[in-house]
């Protein structure tokens, strides 16, 4: 009996020790989880910061006036635009193009 | 040496003191059993609770607010976290070089910073809200006791002013104030959240004990808005309100067949990224909350319904002469006598006395549920906090004279959103359309309002109005087929028509062929000598048409050498 109840005590032991490890491995698991949530909410940021710049970016007002001021750009005017109908182009497309 | 033993003197103790000493002993280790007893057994709950208040610690958790984008996905409006410092003045330790260097980086006074973080009776204030973050990090550095960041969020608006009246803007708790940002702010707008969590003694969390609150965060809303219309329309209503000295303008598009809003501007407007251009006047959505008179764009309606009801087909014969029409005690005119006029030129020159005479042919209940069915006097549920439903009087009050007045549209008032909706009737073939500010998904259901037959006479009509004889030549665009009509009214100012004050209008969809875009504008006191509506707001509408089809990639359906100079006929409504 007081064998068995050596044996029992060590047993307790090294499942309390057991515990106190996989809580550890836990905590530190965690922490490292909390980290990339931290790097995850960063690159969020980033990336709405970055949206942001594109958006600007590509405001038409600024597009318009870079193709107009700095590329020479202007808008056809209705009288040099050529329309095509699909079922015209199918029949001029050789498979060098559109042959005139 | 002799050794005395020394003499122990016997002492006899009283029996009483052993068993004082052990009861004693006793007494003290019963009541430190019974104290252990009670705090392990009965005390238990609490006592945990104060240890892990020692190492337990609730979070916040930050909830973005949605983003709002446009029908393509381009951003309209997004938040960005921003930093606020703030202080616990019981903490604050700071020197004078310190509070040199805080006021230099928060751009504020030292007096003033110097002045909050000596309220002793506080224990939070903010010194600065929403600062950049390059510059909190710096404040950071100079680690002062006591000096806080707390995170919030910004709202960034890249459009500015040209999207400022459907967006609205965000106050600084994050709460929308006007535009969408108001009327969809429960589903822009997130939860916060919160949970609670084991700390470490660096700060670090080593473990989640429960979730108080999950964080919602705010919904995406993706809008009809087309950025590109919209910012054409804003550029050209700015230079027509500019170089008409107008006092104010308003523009929208509305996808004729789906009912979207592809635009919606006016001015004067304010760029919602800076508080201080937000004003009340500059404010107002006015496309939506003014109503006014709408005048001449009103008479197709009057003569759709007459046709509807038989009484009139495009080639009646109409006679106008002598230009001026006696009803009871006033005097309806025209701005010259133009004879005999069909239908359809009633139309196209716009004749008051023309369509008087039709919209006196009918019944009063007839024209008013003709009105009513093209939704005026009724709310367009676009969403917008604060919209005008306008007025439309019960048909059972009408004297003879505000019915012949009503039919070239006065004494009725509508919003310009209400006008460009009731246009859908001619665009689409007889169906008023709902609209709306969301993009659609689904095809939309209309409420058929006049026969498509009636639709498309009528259209046919509105299309001569661009044509040699009609009142806006400078509407027409070269390569498209252009339906429309122009309104000049005086402003009704406490109740009296206020001279030589006047809002010019034109309403017109293109192709005509098969419409794909409808636009309203209209200026708002043009002074600068002109204001037919032909003159001052279809020119607007042509630019903003021809910008819109080209983004929209319509093709033409007429060739490109349709526009025909011609001088325009020349129309005002003059009041009944």
């Amino acid at each position: 009996m007081f064998k068995l109840n050596i044996f029992f005590i060590f047993v307790l032991i090294a499942c309390a020790l057991g515990v106190v490890t996989s809580q550890h491995t836990a905590r530190k698991l965690f922490m490292a989880l909390e980290n990339e949530k931290g790097i995850e909410r960063k690159l969020e940021v980033e990336w709405g910061r970055l949206q942001l710049e594109q958006s600007t970016l590509i405001m038409h007002g600024r597009i318009e006036q870079i193709a107009k001021e700095n590329l020479n750009m202007t808008a056809p005017a209705a009288s040099s635009i050529q329309i095509v109908s699909i079922s015209n182009a199918e029949d001029r497309l050789s498979p060098k193009g559109l042959v005139p | 040496m002799i050794k005395i033993k020394p003499e122990i003197p016997q002492i006899k103790l009283s029996a009483w003191r052993s068993f004082l000493l052990l009861s004693l002993l006793v007494l003290g280790l019963v009541s430190l059993a019974g104290r252990a007893a009670y705090l392990q057994g009965m005390h238990n709950n609490f006592l945990q609770q104060k240890g892990e208040l020692r190492y337990s610690r609730v979070i916040e958790m930050n909830a973005d607010r949605g983003m709002i984008t446009d029908r393509n996905g381009q951003i309209l409006a997004i938040s960005s976290p921003i930093a606020s410092v703030y202080a616990d003045p019981k903490v604050v330790k700071i020197t004078p070089e310190q509070l040199k260097q805080l006021s230099g980086l928060l751009e504020t006074n030292m007096a003033e910073i110097d002045d909050r973080i000596k309220r002793e009776n506080s224990r939070f204030v903010y010194l600065k809200r929403q600062v950049v973050p390059d510059t909190a990090e710096k404040i950071m550095k100079l680690k002062i006791p006591g000096i806080y960041l707390s995170s919030e969020s910004k709202r960034y608006y890249p459009e500015s002013e040209f999207a400022a009246h459907v967006l609205g803007f965000t106050d600084i708790n994050d709460e929308g104030q006007e535009g969408v940002e108001r009327g969809w702010q429960e589903i822009l707008a997130g939860e916060l959240g919160s949970r609670r969590v084991i700390k470490d003694n660096k700060g670090r969390i080593i473990e989640d004990i429960e979730n108080i609150r999950t964080p919602k965060p705010g919904q995406d809303l993706v809008l009809s808005i087309d950025r590109r219309i919209q910012y054409r329309a804003h550029v050209e209503l700015k230079d027509a309100v500019k170089s008409n000295k107008a006092k104010a303008g308003s523009v929208v598009v509305l996808d004729a067949q789906t009912g979207e809003i592809l635009a919606l501007t006016n001015l004067p407007a304010y760029n919602p990224n800076r508080r201080s251009t937000i004003n009340n006047e500059r404010i107002r959505n006015r496309a939506l909350i003014d109503t006014f008179e709408p005048g001449s764009t009103l008479k197709p309606f009057t003569v759709a319904i007459a046709m509807e009801v038989g009484k009139v087909n495009a080639d009646t014969i109409m006679q106008t002469a002598p230009g001026t029409l006696q009803v009871g005690r006033k005097t309806i005119r025209d701005v010259s006598n133009k004879g005999e006029l069909t239908v359809a030129q009633v139309i196209q020159q716009s004749s008051n006395v023309g369509t008087a005479k039709i919209a006196l042919s009918l019944e009063s209940q007839t024209m008013w549920e003709m009105f009513n069915r093209s939704g005026f006097g009724m709310l367009t549920n676009s969403g917008f906090p604060g919209e005008a439903s306008g007025i439309l009087r019960p048909y059972n009050k009408w004297r003879t004279i505000e019915q012949a007045t009503m039919s070239y549209g006065h004494g009725i008032s509508t919003s310009l959103m209400q006008l460009a909706r009731a246009y859908t009737i001619f665009a689409s073939g007889g169906e008023l359309k709902p609209i709306s500010l969301l993009k659609q998904t689904m095809p939309v259901m209309g409420q058929r309002v006049i026969s498509r037959d009636t639709a498309l006479a009528m259209s046919r009509m509105l299309e001569m109005a661009t044509k040699p004889g009609g009142t806006a030549p400078l509407a027409q665009i070269s390569g498209y087929r252009v339906a429309g009509k122009t309104g000049t009214a005086h402003k009704l100012i406490d109740g009296q028509y206020a001279n030589k004050r006047y809002i010019s209008t034109f309403v017109g969809y293109a192709p005509a062929s098969n419409p794909r875009l409808i636009i309203a504008v209209m200026i708002d006191e043009p002074s600068a000598g002109k204001y037919f509506g032909g003159a001052v707001a279809a020119p607007v509408f042509n630019k903003v048409m021809s910008g819109a089809l080209r983004i929209m990639n319509i093709p033409p359906d007429a060739p490109a050498n349709n526009v025909v100079t011609f001088t325009a006929t020349p129309e005002m409504d003059e009041e009944g």
